[in-house]
């Protein structure tokens, strides 16, 4: 059995996995790191599907830069998200 | 009652985007090879650029005009946040420093980084690459500085006075090739002066590809730091 082909999906589904948990994670620091590790897995990702440049770039811009000017407004403002008054309906939240 | 107007009302929208869409693309053959651009430069690139790495050659050399477009676009987003963020005092307020790990392993690692970054928009022209991921990885080697030293800031003179350099050195090789071949950006090192002919898939080849990109490199590495460094800032009431 061809391992390879099975590999790219499970690094697709770790990115949804990780893309769902900072969008549900109320810690934005978390959340951060979750927005990350989205980035992460997609120059991986990018990797295997041979463009390699797209993932130095991703890799640099997406999971490193990015993610540190959104932990440094972190910072400055709070950490944990409040409770919304008007939640989204399901067809949004599953 | 008017959210849920609202929310139908976007439903709908997006229904009648996406069925218009699909009915542009539904008449697209799926994989086909079709792409006559494509084509035209695969076949031509290393005798009209001297480039091995054909996506660099596109950028730089075929599409050169919209890569300024692109330069520019970014030195417009640092000035943006450097215009936001701008306040009359503003210092570093880190108090934890960083633990042991994260410093050694700063100052380990940053020559190397630094150095991996120029390697990548040095070799743009032979490796996959170019001047903007190898400026983001510098401006990461500087990002790291910041997370694990509390003092540091980045040589703020020094850096504003590259940047500009740089970006006034891209105009400029585009109006050399102006006053030689005719045209912004005609590539007047391999077309005209026929350097590094013999020497194709080497270091000294592909025209002003590499000269370009490493006038990217380093405006692009020395934004991308002078943005973390407008984020970090915050203001000192005295």
């Amino acid at each position: 059995m061809n391992c390879f082909g099975c590999i790219e999906y499970i690094i697709v589904a770790l990115m949804i996995i990780s893309a769902v948990l900072a969008i549900e994670w109320r810690d934005l620091l978390a959340a951060t790191v979750g927005m990350a590790a989205v980035s992460l897995f997609a120059s991986i990702l990018f990797f295997m599907l041979q463009a390699p440049d797209v993932a130095m770039t991703e890799a640099a811009i997406g999971a490193a830069l990015s993610g540190a000017i959104v932990l440094f407004a972190v910072k400055r403002t709070q950490r944990f998200e409040t409770e919304e008054e008007e939640r989204p309906g399901w067809w949004v939240r599953w | 009652m008017v959210s849920v107007l609202k929310r139908s009302l976007a439903i709908l929208s997006i229904l009648i985007i996406g069925y218009w869409l699909a009915q542009g693309l539904a008449g697209v053959p799926f994989g086909q090879d079709k792409m006559l651009v494509g084509h035209y430069y695969l076949n031509h690139v290393k005798e009209q650029t001297g480039a091995v790495n054909a996506v660099t050659a596109i950028v730089v050399n075929y599409r050169g005009f919209d890569t300024l477009g692109e330069v520019t676009v970014l030195f417009i987003a640092s000035t943006g946040v450097g215009a936001l963020l701008w306040r009359k005092n503003r210092k570093r307020t880190a108090k934890t420093e960083g633990s042991v790990v994260l410093t050694t392993g700063t100052e380990l690692l940053f020559p190397f980084i630094m150095m991996f970054g120029v390697y990548i928009f040095i070799h743009g022209h032979l490796t996959p690459g170019g001047g903007f991921p190898g400026g983001a990885t510098i401006a990461t080697a500087f990002l790291l500085l910041y997370l694990a030293f509390t003092v540091y800031e980045i040589p703020h003179r020094g850096f504003e006075k590259t940047e500009g350099l740089a970006g006034m050195s891209y105009v400029l090789v585009g109006l050399i090739g102006l006053w030689i071949g005719g045209y912004f950006l005609f590539d007047w090192i391999w077309q005209s002066w026929h350097w590094g002919v013999n020497n194709i898939g080497r270091l000294f080849s592909g025209g002003f590809i590499p000269v370009i990109y490493t006038i990217i490199g380093i405006k692009v590495g020395t934004e991308l730091s002078g943005i973390v460094d407008n984020m970090l800032k915050e203001e000192v009431k005295e």
